[in-house]
């Protein structure tokens, strides 16, 4: 019987991390050069955690299935990063960014992981800037700040809307400077599909050369995922392309407990969908909404003549708008945090005011903003991201208010990690959105961000240093060892029978497929029948992949549909994981919301007493039920409260 | 919309390859152009052919991972707009599209139309950092930047490592994207120590990658998708002149650089 335990620091809430950093066991450096680490992913997290852990003197190995690191998805992120520095000086401090993230998480997130989250963040600032990365300045040459959604005060770093490209290169020219110094080891357009146990200790990973098919043994004396989050489980969703479950699936299966999976966050500020051959959603950054005003037509009539094209929003007078955000939670407004925003959208939607031709969309008003402070600062406010929505939309923000709607966006759920950010298997850490530990139900904007870097930067390479000292003896690994033998063959033998099933239907197929039984009964609003339909529907979507799936090119080439068939096939055991932790969660919270438990005033409904817990999964075998495992939340110093922003 | 593609297909590195001609209908004018691609491909499956390779990731206009020459211009007709961000409404139904790889020596083919690109990566990795450990930094208030200086820094940043202003160049040139690099990092104040060895650095991996100079014909510029400016090359030159002139004077006081 697995028995979970965080192993947080027994020290007072504030001082735990420096207690742990007091006491926590160091290699030294000569000892470092002798000791291999891999590092998958090369995100914000993974990057970071490649950059220092070469600066510190460790040999590391770092993948990613991109031509290059600089392409990971975490470039995407356009809003911002928090940090309590209080540089506006309105109030802020390490508290209360610790009070807002347990509070916005729905507290299902652990106290100990996001207080020290929230204490490291002006740190993350602090090496960014002497990276280069170019944060948005005052006149005075001090560094901007802007509010963003689920909070009251200006913390939030950003360069403009393209936040994360910045970060991300920052942390890839710090690697690329340990990679020019020999410390850091590049293995691009690899495909991490297996994590090697020996001993029950993680040793290494089988990764699969994609240019030529190639199958690679590759061994380390610690494991490092930091492969990002498992939204394109949804098929539609603001994730890049390429991203995918499949390490942390892998180590899944290999005993690491997958947590709280059913937590996805959908992000209120979408471009909406438009057809049948769209292939992803794109996010309009939330920081829209400090400026721009959300609302419906009051009157049925017009919207139903708006998605007719026969009215414009410009000609329904402001009498005749329904500004539901303002109107239901006046104290934040637009401002609510993204959970509240999305399901509001989909409330007025399903209730029959949605103003785009499908009805599934709503109005993100600038008109007042731009009365207010003027286009030209509307513009360097946001130009880059209303020319983004001119270019899909072929529509002019400036003039018209952009159509948005909720779509797919983080996923809050992943490996379980304890304090170190280790998994349950010896030696295999998971930082950044790959693990469950800091996001609780929920995710406040600009937090993402902020955590990707904390674990990179500043928290493995601390506690790595525990479980390697225990490592200074063991030689380098040897791949020739048979669980290396056993691996491999494992990972070649599932590449031929992908290939061989020679079906009818293209990878696309199933995994467009697997996105609408996901949305419809797994997404922003769940109930008991329709989750248990979905387990029914993605059974016989699994036994349908697995002989009529059909997979064009050879096994030694570059071949992008068997990549994406290896994916999709984790994607297809996954969604029957998501669905039975979210029938087992029966409760509301955060951006999961169950049917049956609302409040007379249709809010999400907490169950404190009997769901404050991490549900931690274990795999049981291919055909075995997972069984569940219990990690209780405890609450000592924030006192869980109905969430409300009225 | 239908269209006629004419598309680059290459099995290999040393395959020889050659455009071939497909047929496609029913195409939707708010489909990406990599949506189409996408459609395409499915088609060729359903017939168990080889779907074409391409590179792409994010699909949001900021990864710089998808990149072709769409009737012989990189990223296609629209000004500062990436491949993916381009949509079929901007050609005429019923036209032929030329859609090819990258070409220089400096990316050689992978397969169809993805090009390999480590080439930029070396240049990075040259000195396109400023050189911090992350630890015991001062706090970032204490390190201001003039508002202009940071804006134009970013400008600069902005640029996604596409290859598109190799791919302009008639002499396959990778100065834009230096010239960004070395642009984003000298304007800060952070970066200004190393600005003389960081320029030297990357100018000669750029010069040993198998790229070719800059004559000034601007082709970057014009296709770039992030609308990067020229005025970044004239900076690299600029720093490129000082640092050589820097480098004579440190000699005489016994520096190396």
């Amino acid at each position: 019987m697995i028995k979970l335990n965080a192993n947080a620091p027994n020290a007072p809430l504030a001082d735990q991390w420096d207690a742990y950093k007091a006491s926590c066991k160091l290699v030294n450096p000569n000892n470092k050069r002798k000791l291999d680490i891999i590092v998958v992913g090369t995100g914000l997290a993974g990057a970071s955690a490649a950059a220092t852990l070469g600066q510190l003197g460790y040999n590391v190995k770092s993948f990613c299935y991109q031509d290059t690191p600089r392409r990971a998805h975490s470039i995407a992120a356009q809003g911002g990063i928090n940090a309590a520095k209080n540089y506006q000086n309105d109030g802020d401090n390490v508290y209360r960014l610790f009070y807002d993230t347990i509070k916005g998480g729905d507290y299902r997130s652990r106290e100990s992981n996001v207080y020290r989250l929230a204490s490291i963040s002006p740190e993350i600032i602090d090496i960014c800037v002497a990276q280069g990365v170019p944060f948005a300045r005052e006149y005075g040459g001090l560094l901007a700040n802007r509010s963003f959604g689920g909070a009251q005060v200006s913390r939030t770093f950003y360069a403009r809307g393209q936040t994360g490209q910045q970060l991300l290169i920052g942390a890839y020219s710090a690697m690329s400077r340990q990679i020019a110094e020999g410390r850091v080891k590049l293995y691009s357009r690899r495909d991490v599909l297996d994590i090697v146990i020996v001993d029950g200790k993680a040793r290494g990973v089988i990764a699969r050369n994609l240019v030529t098919g190639e199958i690679e043994r590759h061994s380390a004396h610690a494991v490092v995922l930091a492969t990002g989050g498992y939204g394109n489980v949804f098929y539609l969703s603001t994730n890049a392309m390429g991203s995918n479950v499949t390490p942390a699936w892998s180590a899944y299966k290999k005993g690491a407990l997958f947590a709280n999976p059913c937590f996805t966050q959908i992000h209120p500020t979408c471009i909406p969908v438009h057809g049948e051959f769209q292939s992803k959603l794109t996010l309009m950054s939330e920081s829209l909404r400090n400026d721009g005003r959300i609302w419906v037509p009051k009157e049925m009539e017009d919207a139903e003549l708006i998605r007719q094209k026969k009215l414009r929003p410009e000609q329904i007078h402001e009498s005749k708008r329904d500004y539901y955000l303002e109107r239901r939670y006046p104290a934040f407004g637009n401002l609510v945090p993204r959970d509240v925003a999305s399901r509001a959208a989909k409330e007025r939607c399903d209730a029959g005011y949605g103003v785009s031709t499908s009805g599934r969309a709503v109005y993100l008003d600038f008109s007042a903003a731009i009365e207010r402070l003027g286009r030209s600062e509307i513009s360097a406010r946001y130009g880059n991201l209303f020319q983004m929505y001119q270019r899909i939309v072929d529509d002019n923000p400036y003039r018209t208010p952009m159509m948005i709607y909720p779509a797919v966006h983080y996923t809050m759920g992943g490996l379980w990690v304890d304090y170190e950010l280790m998994t349950t298997v010896p030696g295999l850490y998971s930082i950044g959105e790959c693990n469950f530990s800091d996001h609780g139900a929920n995710r406040l904007g600009a937090s993402a961000l902020m955590q990707g870097l904390a674990d990179g930067y500043f928290i493995l390479p601390y506690t790595i240093s525990g479980y390697l000292s225990s490592e200074i003896n063991t030689p380098p690994i040897a791949t020739t060892l048979p669980e290396f033998h056993h691996a491999a063959r494992e990972v070649s033998d599932r590449l031929a029978r992908l290939k061989e099933t020679n079906g009818k239907e293209s990878v696309d197929h199933f995994h467009r497929h697997l996105g609408k039984i996901m949305w419809e009964y797994c997404g922003m609003s769940r109930n008991e029948a329709g989750l248990t339909k979905a387990l029914g529907l993605i059974a016989a979507l699994k036994q349908e992949f697995a002989s009529g799936v059909k997979i064009p090119g050879g096994l030694k080439e570059y071949n992008p549909e068997l990549e994406k068939a290896w994916r999709v096939q984790d994607f297809i055991e996954l969604g029957d994981l998501m669905v039975r932790d979210a029938l087992l969660r029966k409760e509301s919270c955060g951006g999961h919301f169950r049917e049956e438990y609302q409040t007379p005033d249709h809010e999400a409904l907490r169950n404190d007493d009997e769901f404050a817990f991490v549900a931690a999964w274990e795999h049981k075998g291919r055909d075995a039920a997972p069984d569940m495992h219990r990690e209780e939340l405890r609450f000592e110093t924030v006192k869980p409260s109905q969430r409300s922003y009225k | 919309m239908i269209f006629t593609l004419k598309i680059w297909r290459q099995k290999n590195a040393t395959d020889k390859g050659g455009l071939v001609t497909y047929k496609i209908g029913d195409v939707s004018p708010d489909s990406s152009f990599l949506e189409m691609l996408d459609q395409l491909n499915q088609q060729l499956v359903g017939k168990g052919e080889d779907p074409v390779a391409f590179d792409h990731d994010c699909r949001e206009g900021i990864c710089g991972a998808c990149g072709l020459y769409i009737n012989g211009r990189p990223h296609g007709p629209l000004k500062g707009t990436t491949t993916c961000q381009l949509h079929m409404r901007a050609f005429r139904d019923g036209e032929t599209i030329y859609i090819e790889p990258w070409r220089s020596e400096a990316f050689p083919i992978v397969r169809d139309l993805i090009v390999d690109r480590s080439a930029f990566d070396k240049i990075i990795q040259a000195g396109g950092y400023i050189s911090v450990n992350s630890g015991g930094m001062p706090d970032a208030n204490t390190i201001p930047v003039p508002k202009p200086n940071a804006d134009s820094a970013f400008d600069a940043a902005a640029c996604i490592g596409c290859g598109a202003c190799v791919a302009a160049c008639p002499n396959a040139s990778p100065m834009l994207f230096v010239g960004a690099k070395i642009s984003h990092l000298a304007l800060l104040p952070q970066g200004r120590i190393e600005a003389a060895r960081r320029v030297q650095k990357m100018v000669a991996a750029m010069d040993t990658l198998g790229f070719g100079n800059c004559s000034n014909a601007y082709a970057c510029q014009a296709e770039c998708p992030k609308e990067i400016s020229v005025a970044n090359i004239a900076r690299m030159n600029r720093e490129f002149l000082a640092a050589k002139m820097f480098a004579e004077k440190e000699k005489n006081v016994g520096f190396t650089l």
